[in-house]
Formats: C-alpha cells, structure tokens, sequence
C-alpha cells in the first residue's frame, strides 16, 4: 500500500510530479543523497538525470524496490523506522524524506536520524491544516479524505499526519534550523513566500521543508 | 567394483585433464598462497570463456560457482551431458549476454574439474593428493582466480556474480580486491557461514568418511570409491536447497510407481525417489575429497572476523557498487543474512541495492527461472554499463 495517491498530485507541463521538482530544486548538484521511502524511485531517477546526484533509496514495499533495482537505482528493502540506525553519521549531503513522514511510527527518531546521517534533510508531506481538511471534520463530522489522501481511517498506512504548524513546532523542539519551507496549494504553486505560517497552514496542500544541524 | 574403479579413474582425469575447458597452469614461480600457510606449486586453474574481451579489457565478468558446481556455466556438460548450470542467466539475450562481455568461469581451487584439488595428480608423487591436499579457503579460491586474471592479462573485472558459495566469492573479491571490481552481484549467500550450516556440511563429511570405501581418503589409491556416503551427503544437503513448500509442490506424500506401500523400505515415495536419484548422479561427477574440502572452505568462511570483528571494516571505502539478492523460502542462506550484508554495506558507505524475490522454491530459485531475479540484474547491470562507460560500445 503507497502512502498517497500520486496521480493526484500536480504535475509539470513535463510530466513530473511538482514537489519532487521542489525537493529536487533543494538539493545541490553533485551532492550524495539518500531518499527514505523512494517508492518506485521517480524522485531519484529525478535527481539523478537533473542534479547529477550520487543518489540512495531505502523502500518499505519489495515491489517498489525491485522496480527501482531494475531501473539501476540502488535502492534495498528496508524500513524507515528500524534502519536508519544502521547508516554512520554524516555518511550523506541530504537525506529526503518525500510523502513519507506520516507514514512512519516515530518521526521524531526519523527526523532526529535524517539530521545524524545527513548534514541537510528534506522533508514533504500533506498539510492537514489545509482548509479542506479542516471542513471535512468540522462540518461532514468525519476523518478527512483527500484526493491525494483518499484511506479510510481504519485501513490508512498514515498514522501520523501533522499540519505546517505542528511540523515547524517538532523542528523547534529537536533543534533544527529551518532553512527554507514552501507550501504549494492544491494546483503545485507555491503560495507566496511572505505569507504568514497560520496562511500556509490553511492554504498549502503540500509543506516541503529544508533543514539543516543547527549546531 | 571395475565399474566404481572407472568411475574413479574418470574422476582422476576429469581432475587433471578437464574436457572442453581452458587451462591456466602456474609455474614454481608463481605459487598460490594459502591461508593454511602452505603454498600450493604448482597448480592449475580450469576456466571456460564465453564472449570477446573489448580493447581496453573492460567487459569482463567473472562468474564463480557453487559447492557442487564447476566451469560449465554455459554449456554442455562434458561427463552429465546437461546443459550448463547457469544457462537461465547467461547466453544470447540473456542478462548476461556473451554478445556484450567476455564471460569467464573457473573451476575453484579445491574442486574435481581440472583446477588443483585433492582428486589432482600431486606433482610430487606422481599420484592423487587425497588429503594430503591443503585445507583451502573461500579467501584461497579468489586470491587464485585474481592470478588468473593477471594471467588472462585482465586488470578490473566489471562484474562479479555468483549464487551460494559463488556468493560467497564475490563477497571476498569486493573484500580482497575492491580496486579490482566494479559490479558485484552475491546472490544467496553470506558473509559467514552460519552453525546451522556447519553442522550440515559435518553431517555431509561423516556421511561420506563413514562409508568403508573412503579408506581414510586413499579410495582413489586403492581402487574404491566412497559412492553410498557421498550420495547420502548430497541428498542431506539437497534438502536444504529446496523448501517444504516446494517439495510438498513437487512430491506431496505420492508413491513412486505403485499404488499402496510396500510396507518395506523400497522408495516407496516419489521424494525418497527422487532424492537417491540425486545422490547416485552426484558420484558419477563429484570427488568424495572434493566434496569435503569445499564444504570445509565455506565453514570457515567469516569475512567480519577476517576484517577485526566489524564487517563494514571488510568493506570500508569499497569503490564497488553491490546488488544483493535474497529469496523468501530460502532457509539456508536467509534474508536476515543478506539483510546484515547490506548494513554492513550501508555502515560502509558503499553503493548498494538489495532485492529479496518473493518464491517458494528455496535456495536452488538463484539458478532456475525466476524471471524477477533476472529483470533485477539486469537493471543492476544496465546502470553499472553506464557508470562504466560501456553503453556506447
């Protein structure tokens, strides 16, 4: 079971996903990057083919992984949750974590060996602040679905959905800098850069964040 | 017992002079130094080559084979008349495509096709070495085949690849010579033999120094040949190759050739069938001593303890990339060892991919049809051409 539905996230007029061109625009050309949670590899094959990037995949499911191995990505089998203990410090520029972080059952240790591991992480995920989110609670009286989101609460492999707000608010509380956060809304734009957090939380669909070590 | 002392004699020359293989001979002056402390001089390796090595010698793949296996990868055999063992991944179209690269197989030092081994003539008495053979070691097997590599002239292989014990070469190649491989491929395998495994290979070993024709490793001298104990130790070990479910598949609890047991202990079952056949193919081919020194080399196979205890230390800095490969139901070498390849890979630093293929059909799936395997590494292979330079060509 994928994460997310990720024909309904908004593509470029080239065909590629948007917040993966954003990630991708976060990481600098050359650098040694490992992705948690790379499904069937298109955010690598992306990195590889734009930015030139040594680039690593840990998958959860053995059919996204087989897929990318068969594409020549180097990706294992693995579980974000249990083997990032298992890589050295700084043994990569970035580590990314796209569409992924709700899915796993401590982001904080994720998060915590994402900044051990890499010197930068990248971090996107669904804002469950976004105001349609918000109306579906408030007003249908049930847990929200999305298109990009679209499980019922009983069988979703997102246990732990976060808004903009609280995944700034788990960067202040594990120390870590903040180096730059964009919200795209529902059509892949980014929302305006001096907007307010509380704008961004109702509005942005997507939160896509750069971080670094602060010490 | 003339049949048996043919079939003995077979094996002698088999050993020495292998039919349709290439030999590399090694002189006084190029000794191959063995873990024991011995050197072993002189000796011979017998490989087999498919394809054409390209001018600037960066197409070469080295296959290594398993316990029981040998240089016919790829070709008939000479003494089974079977097709070659690794038939479903080499050849024409094949993700190993002698079109593409220049293929080379050797026979492991220790082995009974024509590389020195305890069923060669002993060039000191003029007779077989039986146990008076050195021990060798997985880490033996590759340090000759690196020779061989100087011998053929090559610097760098582009790939390693191979299943089990050939896994374990691999594994030892990136080990030992990490400058001098750019792809591995260990399928099936581990970085150290498990006690699990040991105490099946011990089991193997009685089976064959308990038979009385053994004669202490001197059959070969006095015209016996310890059939019944090696069949015994290949239908023990040819269990842990499949699996419950594939057996269940293939046999289930049918009679062979009867309708009702004979209350005897007949073949009554299809699988006792089919296992005794194992065992009684297995002797027209293999040495028994053969069968004990190559079990012995992967019971000692222990790459961490090699590396000071810690087995990314075997790997540290390795320029290699690897793909690791593992199969659900099997229970020889599990995925829970290739899993602890892989982190030790990832503690390394080294570019790795790791696939586990769903099968019920045991630790054999690496050499049958498992087309998954096959797109793997061909995507493996693919993207270690163009890293290498080798797409244009």
């Amino acid at each position: 079971m994928t994460e997310f539905n990720a024909a309904k996230i908004a593509r470029t007029s080239t065909g590629t996903r948007v917040d993966l061109v954003l990630v991708s625009q976060m990481v600098t050309r050359g650098a040694k990057v490992l992705d948690v949670g790379c499904g069937d590899g298109e955010l690598l094959h992306l990195l590889g083919e734009s930015r030139d990037v040594d680039g690593r995949g840990i998958e959860l499911s053995r059919e996204g992984v087989n897929e990318c191995v068969a594409k020549g990505l180097a990706v294992i089998q693995g579980d974000a949750d249990t083997d990032l203990g298992d890589y050295p410090d700084d043994a990569f520029d970035y580590v990314i974590l796209s569409q992924t972080l709700q899915a796993t059952r401590h982001p904080r240790v994720v998060l915590e060996h994402m900044l051990r591991i890499g010197r930068h992480a990248v971090v996107s995920f669904p804002n469950f602040g976004h105001w349609t989110v918000r109306l579906q609670l408030l007003f249908a009286g049930h847990m929200p679905q999305t298109d990009i989101l679209p499980y019922s609460w009983y069988d979703t492999p997102n246990i732990h959905h976060c808004t903009i707000k609280d995944f700034v608010q788990l960067c202040n509380a594990i120390d870590v800098k903040i180096e730059k956060a964009v919200a795209l809304n529902a059509w892949g734009s980014p929302l305006r850069l001096n907007a307010p957090w509380w704008f961004w939380n109702l509005f942005g669909e997507q939160g896509v964040f750069l971080l670094s070590r602060k010490s | 017992m003339a049949d048996h002392q043919a079939e003995a004699d077979l094996i002698v020359r088999d050993a020495d002079r292998p039919r349709d293989a290439l030999i590399a001979s090694f002189g006084a002056d190029r000794p191959l130094k063995l873990d024991a402390g011995v050197s072993l001089s002189p000796f011979q390796i017998a490989y087999t080559t498919y394809g054409t090595l390209n001018a600037d010698k960066s197409n070469a793949v080295m296959v290594c084979h398993a316990l029981t296996g040998d240089q016919y990868v790829a070709q008939v055999h000479p003494v089974t008349k079977k097709n070659g063992w690794w038939e479903t991944l080499i050849g024409p179209g094949k993700p190993l495509d002698p079109a593409r690269y220049f293929i080379i197989c050797p026979n492991v030092i220790g082995g009974c096709m024509g590389s020195s081994g305890p069923a060669s003539t002993n060039p000191q008495t003029g007779k077989p070495w039986g146990l008076e053979f050195p021990v060798v070691t997985i880490r033996d097997m590759v340090r000759a085949q690196a020779m061989l590599l100087d011998h053929l002239g090559i610097e760098t292989l582009f790939a390693v690849v191979g299943g089990s014990m050939g896994g374990m070469q691999v594994l030892q190649w990136a080990a030992s010579y990490p400058q001098r491989v750019f792809a591995a491929l260990p399928i099936a395998c581990a970085t150290r033999h498990s006690a699990q495994n040991i105490a099946f290979h011990e089991v193997g070993r009685q089976a064959v120094m308990a038979d009385p024709e053994w004669r202490g490793g001197r059959y070969h001298l006095e015209g016996t040949n310890p059939r019944r104990g090696l069949a015994v130790a290949r239908m023990g070990a040819h269990i842990t190759y499949l699996s419950d479910a594939a057996l269940h598949r293939k046999f289930g609890r049918k009679f062979q050739d009867r309708e009702n047991p004979t209350f005897s202990f007949d073949a009554d079952f299809e699988v006792e069938s089919y296992l005794r056949h194992q065992g009684i193919t297995f002797v027209e081919r293999f040495d028994a001593n053969s069968y004990l020194y190559l079990t012995r080399a992967m019971d000692y196979f222990d790459l961490a303890a090699d590396a000071g205890g810690t087995l990314a230390a075997a790997f540290k800095d390795t320029p290699t990339r690897f793909c690791v490969i593992s199969f659900t139901s099997d229970w020889l070498f599990p995925t829970s060892e290739s899993r602890a390849t892989v982190h030790a890979l990832n503690a390394a630093s080294a570019r790795v991919s790791f696939a586990e293929i769903v099968t019920d059909k045991g630790h054999d799936a690496f050499l049958l049809d498992e087309p998954e395997m096959f797109g793997i590494v061909r995507g493996f292979l693919e993207g270690a051409r163009k890293a290498r330079g080798l797409t244009s060509k």
